[in-house]
C-alpha cells in the first residue's frame, strides 16, 4: 500500500495536470471543425419523427 | 409475453429461473437458522412462479420475423408501471416516517416497522425502485430510437428488469427483517449485491450490443449519460460491497475496509450514487425527452458534451465532502470541497442548456404541464447543484452538516429534479409507446404538477428553516462558554417544521398516485388508430375497439 506522503505527492504533481490535459482533449474534440456536421446532425436526432421503426 | 420469446430464449429463461430456484432452495435450507433463510424462500418462490408461468405459455407460437422491423418496447412498458408502483410505495413510506418524526407514538410497536427499518425502505424504494426502474425503462426506449436499432434480443431486457426488481424486493424486505450492511444507499447484503452485479453486467451488454448495430454514425449524447450511469454504478457497487460473508448460510458480512477507509469508500460510493444514478442517468432522460417534447433541438450540443465530461471527471472526487471535520485527512476533505465547487460549472451548463432550449417556447411551457414538469426539473437541478456546491464548503458544512438542511437539499434534488424529470418524461412517453393520441386526462397532469410543486416547496422550505435553526442552536454559546440550548430544546423547535414536511411529502405522494391512475387509464384508452377508425361510417364491434393483445 502506498503511504500517505506518496499519495499527497502524486496528488500535487500528476493530479494537478491530468485533469487539465483531459479537459483540453475534450475541448479539442468538441470544437474540431470536422465534428461540426456530426454534432449538427445529432442535435436533430430526437426530433426526426418518421415512423418510429428501426 | 411468452409469444415474444424464441424457442432458445424460452429454454434459457427456464434455465435462469431454475438456477434462481435452486440457489433459493440452498439458502432456505442452509440458512434456516438465519434471516437469509427467509430470502431463500423468497427467491425459491420467485423462481417457481416464473417456471410455472413459462410452462403455462410454453406452446405459444414463436415470434414472427416481422418483429425485427419494430422496436421492442414491452420491457419499457412494464418498467414504467413498476417505477410508478415503487414510487408510490417509497413515497408513502416516506410520508409515514415524516409523520413519525413529528408524532413518534403513532407506530405500532413491532420491530419490523420501527423507524430505523422503514426509513431506508423509503430511501431505497424511491431511489432504486422508482428511479432505477424509470431509468431502465426510459434507457431502453431512448437507446433504440437514437440508434435506430432494435434491442439485441427479447430475453436480456426481461432478465435485467425482473432481476433488478428482485434485487429491490430483497433489499426492501431485508430492511424490514433487519438485514442491513449499515451503509447508506448500499444496505442490501452480499447475496443481493451479487445478484445486482450479474443484472448490471447484462444491462451494460444490452447497451453495447445495441450500439454496435446502430444505424446512426454518432452516439447521441443521452446515451453517453445512460452509459456513464450504468458503467460507474457497476464500479461503485462492486468496490463498496467487497465484503466477506460470515457464512454462506448467513446474511451477515463484513467489509474488507475498516475505519476511515471504509467511511471514505462508502461516501465515494454514496456521492457518486447521487452523481451517476440520480444525475447522469436522469440527464440522459432530459437530453432526449425535453427536446422531443418541446420539439426543439437542444440549445447547444457541444455544451452538452463539455458538461458530460465535466460531470464525469469532477464528481468522482467530490465524495469526501460528506466527511468534513472527521478523521479523514484534511487535504482529502479539501480535495472533495474544491471538486464540489468546480462541479457547479458543468452542472449549470446542463441546467442552462435545458432552459435555453426552452427559451422562445415559454408559451408551450405555460400551456403544457408535461413540458412544465421538465422545465421545473431543470430549474431545480440548477438550484440544487448550486446549493450542493455551497454546502460542500467546509465552514458552511460546519453549520449544515447533521442538520435537516442536508435533508432539505437532498429532497430539492430528489423531488424537484429527479422525480419531476421522471414524471415529465413518463407523461410524454406513455402515449407514444402505447400508441395513444393523448394522455387520459390533461387536467390530472395539471393537478399532479401543482401538487408536486407545492409539496416540494413546503418540504424544502420547512427543512431549510429547520436545518438552519438546528445548526444555529447547536453552536450558540453563552457568555460563560457553555452551550445555550440543550439538544432537546432544538428538537422541540423542529416540531412545526416536521409537521409541515410531513404534509408536503404527503402531497407529493398523492401526486404519484394520480400519475399511476392517469397512466393506467391512458393504457386502457382505445389506440390512436382505433380512435380514427371509429369515426368511419361502419358498425364497429366492441372487440375491435379494445386494445390488441400484446
Amino acid at each position: 500500500m502506498p503511504d500517505h506522503e506518496t499519495l499527497v505527492g502524486l496528488a500535487k504533481s500528476f493530479g494537478l495536470f491530468y485533469l487539465i490535459a483531459m479537459a483540453i482533449a475534450v475541448l479539442i474534440y468538441v470544437f474540431w471543425p470536422g465534428n461540426k456536421k456530426k454534432f449538427d446532425r445529432a442535435k436533430q436526432a430526437p426530433l426526426d419523427d418518421g415512423e418510429d421503426r428501426p | 409475453m411468452m409469444a415474444q420469446l424464441t424457442r432458445n430464449e424460452r429454454v434459457l429463461a427456464l434455465i435462469y429461473l431454475s438456477i434462481l430456484a435452486m440457489v433459493g432452495l440452498a439458502l432456505a435450507v442452509g440458512g434456516r437458522y438465519d434471516l437469509i433463510g427467509g430470502h431463500g424462500w423468497l427467491m425459491l418462490a420467485f423462481g417457481l412462479v416464473g417456471i410455472a408461468l413459462m410452462v403455462r405459455g410454453w406452446d405459444a407460437p414463436a415470434p414472427s420475423p416481422e418483429r425485427f422491423s419494430e422496436y421492442y418496447d414491452d420491457p419499457t412498458k412494464v418498467g414504467i408501471i413498476l417505477a410508478l408502483v415503487w414510487g408510490i410505495v417509497g413515497m408513502t413510506v416516506g410520508a409515514w416516517v415524516a409523520f413519525l418524526l413529528a408524532f413518534p407514538d403513532i407506530n405500532p410497536e413491532v420491530p419490523w416497522l420501527s423507524f430505523g427499518r422503514i426509513r431506508p425502505v423509503h430511501t431505497s424504494g424511491v431511489i432504486f425502485g422508482f428511479g432505477g426502474n424509470a431509468l431502465i425503462a426510459t434507457s431502453f426506449h431512448v437507446l433504440q430510437r437514437t440508434s435506430r436499432a432494435r434491442l439485441p434480443d427479447q430475453l436480456s431486457p426481461w432478465f435485467v428488469l425482473i432481476g433488478y426488481n428482485l434485487f429491490c424486493l430483497l433489499g426492501a424486505t431485508g430492511l424490514l427483517m433487519g438485514i442491513t450492511q449499515s451503509k447508506e444507499y448500499a444496505e442490501p447484503e452480499w447475496y443481493a449485491d451479487i445478484l445486482l452485479v450479474i443484472v448490471w453486467v447484462v444491462y451494460f451488454l444490452i447497451y453495447v450490443r445495441t450500439l454496435q448495430r446502430r444505424k446512426e454514425p454518432h452516439i447521441y449524447v443521452a446515451n453517453w449519460y445512460y452509459m456513464a450511469f450504468i458503467l460507474v454504478v457497476a464500479m461503485l457497487h462492486i468496490v463498496n460491497n467487497i465484503t466477506v460473508p460470515v457464512s454462506l448460510a448467513g446474511a451477515k458480512s463484513y467489509s474488507i475496509f475498516s475505519g476511515v477507509q471504509d467511511a471514505m469508500t462508502q461516501w465515494w460510493y454514496g456521492h457518486n450514487a447521487v452523481a451517476f444514478f440520480l444525475t447522469a442517468g436522469f440527464l440522459g432522460m432530459m437530453y432526449y425527452y425535453l427536446p422531443k417534447r418541446a420539439n426543439r433541438p437542444i440549445f447547444s450540443y457541444r455544451l452538452s458534451i463539455i458538461s458530460f465530461w465535466g460531470i464525469t471527471f469532477f464528481y468522482m472526487w467530490a465524495g469526501s465532502h460528506h466527511l468534513h471535520y472527521t478523521a479523514l485527512p484534511h487535504w482529502v476533505q479539501t480535495l472533495g470541497m474544491v471538486f464540489s465547487v468546480v462541479l457547479l460549472i458543468p452542472s449549470w451548463a446542463s441546467a442552462g442548456n435545458a432552459l435555453m432550449t426552452l427559451n422562445g417556447a415559454w408559451k408551450k411551457v405555460r400551456d403544457d404541464a408535461v413540458l412544465r414538469f421538465m422545465a421545473l426539473a431543470a430549474l431545480f437541478y440548477g438550484i440544487t447543484t448550486f446549493e450542493g456546491s455551497f454546502m460542500a464548503i467546509r465552514p458552511v458544512n460546519s453549520l449544515s452538516h447533521y442538520t435537516d438542511w442536508t435533508v432539505g437539499h437532498v429532497h430539492a434534488g430528489a423531488l424537484g429534479w429527479v422525480a419531476m424529470i421522471t414524471f415529465g418524461s413518463l407523461y410524454a412517453l406513455v402515449p407514444w409507446i402505447w400508441r395513444k393520441s393523448r394522455i387520459y386526462s390533461e387536467k390530472l397532469v395539471e393537478v399532479h404538477f401543482w401538487l408536486a410543486l407545492a409539496g416540494t416547496l413546503i418540504y424544502v422550505f420547512a427543512m431549510w428553516n429547520s436545518g438552519v435553526v438546528q445548526g444555529l442552536m447547536w453552536r450558540t454559546y453563552s457568555e460563560t462558554g457553555t452551550l445555550t440550548y440543550s439538544f432537546l430544546e432544538s428538537l422541540v423547535a423542529m416540531y412545526p417544521y416536521y409537521i409541515a414536511r410531513a404534509i408536503g411529502g404527503s402531497m407529493f405522494a398523492i401526486g404519484a398516485l394520480i400519475a399511476l391512475y392517469n397512466v393506467v387509464m391512458t393504457i386502457r384508452m382505445p389506440s390512436a388508430e382505433a380512435e380514427t377508425e371509429s369515426e368511419g361510417d361502419i358498425p364497429q364491434s366492441k372487440q375491435a375497439l379494445a386494445q390488441p393483445a400484446e
